[in-house]
């Protein structure tokens, strides 16, 4: 017991979640539904009302109720894992990555899950922090509904079923990720 | 109790994104910098796995849990929408370290400020809608 305690509390490697993963997406498939995360944005803005003055969000979101309580769950595993899975927070990220954005004035890379002086409430206040969260977020949220899925949606489940909508979204997804860090990241980090 | 499968694979999958450290900011930095394996290790193994994973499913015909046919719906033909809206996440996904999933997780993993991130994700969802008629599809 206390051995396999010892191994989960270690970095889980890629392969354990890539399995786990597709694992996820056949059980939800296999109940019937499908594995795509970004979908509950919608379902929330249409539980806000969003419907009334607008036909996007005009839909029966109950049915969706499975989708919130998934991502209810997630919220819960995150702090089960934080809590007692992971005595030692830092991230094993690469030499280089670290290098790198210390020289972009990342305090400590890798220390913790996120920068903390980026992902603080404070941090909203400065224009870095109101462009990656703020702005960021926004983009997330526009862009995965624009696209009609996310990482899950498309990356995993579009992918697996071997769609071009979905390889397409993929290419999306890179061209503006290799923009925003070798273009945009070094500029704003080190404003 | 319907809902409590639905609470328990969404707690295995989030314990799996912070376990293996795909919430972190880090890491998706380091995926676009390209110096690293691991993020490609982890969707890499995830879609050879869900290929086959759906290929069963289309050729035995598998039946769901409550016995009815899987389907697996074919997404619209478009390349302008997958395409824009691909990059216009991806400026977000750079930006934020996370996509949706990640999101939620990272509440739970107690960095409270990412309510800020979800809040705005949801006044983009919402901007969508309003514009969706003026953009290309």
């Amino acid at each position: 017991m206390k051995e396999l305690f010892e191994i989960i509390s270690q970095p889980w490697p890629w392969y354990v979640a890539g399995f786990i993963i597709a694992l996820v997406m056949f059980t939800l498939l296999y109940l019937g539904n499908t594995f795509g995360i970004s979908s509950n944005l919608r379902t929330v803005c249409s539980i806000f009302g969003a419907g009334k003055n607008c036909e996007f969000f005009d839909f029966n979101w109950r049915a969706q109720t499975w989708n919130l309580i998934f991502a209810g769950g997630m919220m819960i595993g995150g702090f089960i894992a934080a809590q007692w899975l992971t005595p030692d927070s830092s991230v094993q990220i690469s030499d280089e990555t670290i290098a790198e954005l210390q020289s972009l004035g990342i305090e400590n890379p890798g220390e913790n899950i996120v920068p903390e002086q980026l992902f603080s409430w404070e941090s909203l206040l400065t224009l870095k922090g109101f462009v990656m969260l703020i702005v960021g977020g926004f983009l997330v949220g526009f862009g995965t509904r624009y696209a009609g899925g996310c990482t899950s949606g498309h990356a995993i489940s579009g992918l697996s079923d071997l769609q071009l909508p979905s390889l397409i979204a993929v290419i999306g997804f890179f061209i503006g990720g290799l923009f925003i860090t070798y273009l945009v990241l070094p500029l704003l980090l080190t404003l | 109790m319907k809902f409590f499968r639905y609470l328990l694979i969404g707690i295995v999958f989030g314990i799996t994104l912070t376990k293996a450290e795909i919430i972190s900011w880090y890491r998706i930095y380091e995926m676009f910098r390209f110096q690293s394996f691991h993020m490609y290790g982890v969707i890499g193994t995830a879609v050879v796995l869900g290929v086959i994973a759906t290929q069963i499913i289309k050729r035995t015909n598998m039946k769901s849990a409550d016995g009815s046919r899987i389907i697996i719906a074919p997404k619209a033909k478009s390349v302008s929408r997958y395409l824009f809206g691909g990059i216009i996440f991806g400026l977000g996904w750079a930006l934020t370290g996370a996509c949706p999933g990640p999101l939620f997780i990272l509440v739970g993993n107690g960095v409270s400020v990412v309510l800020v991130v979800i809040a705005s994700a949801l006044l983009g969802t919402y901007t969508y809608g309003l514009v969706k008629d003026k953009l290309p599809h």
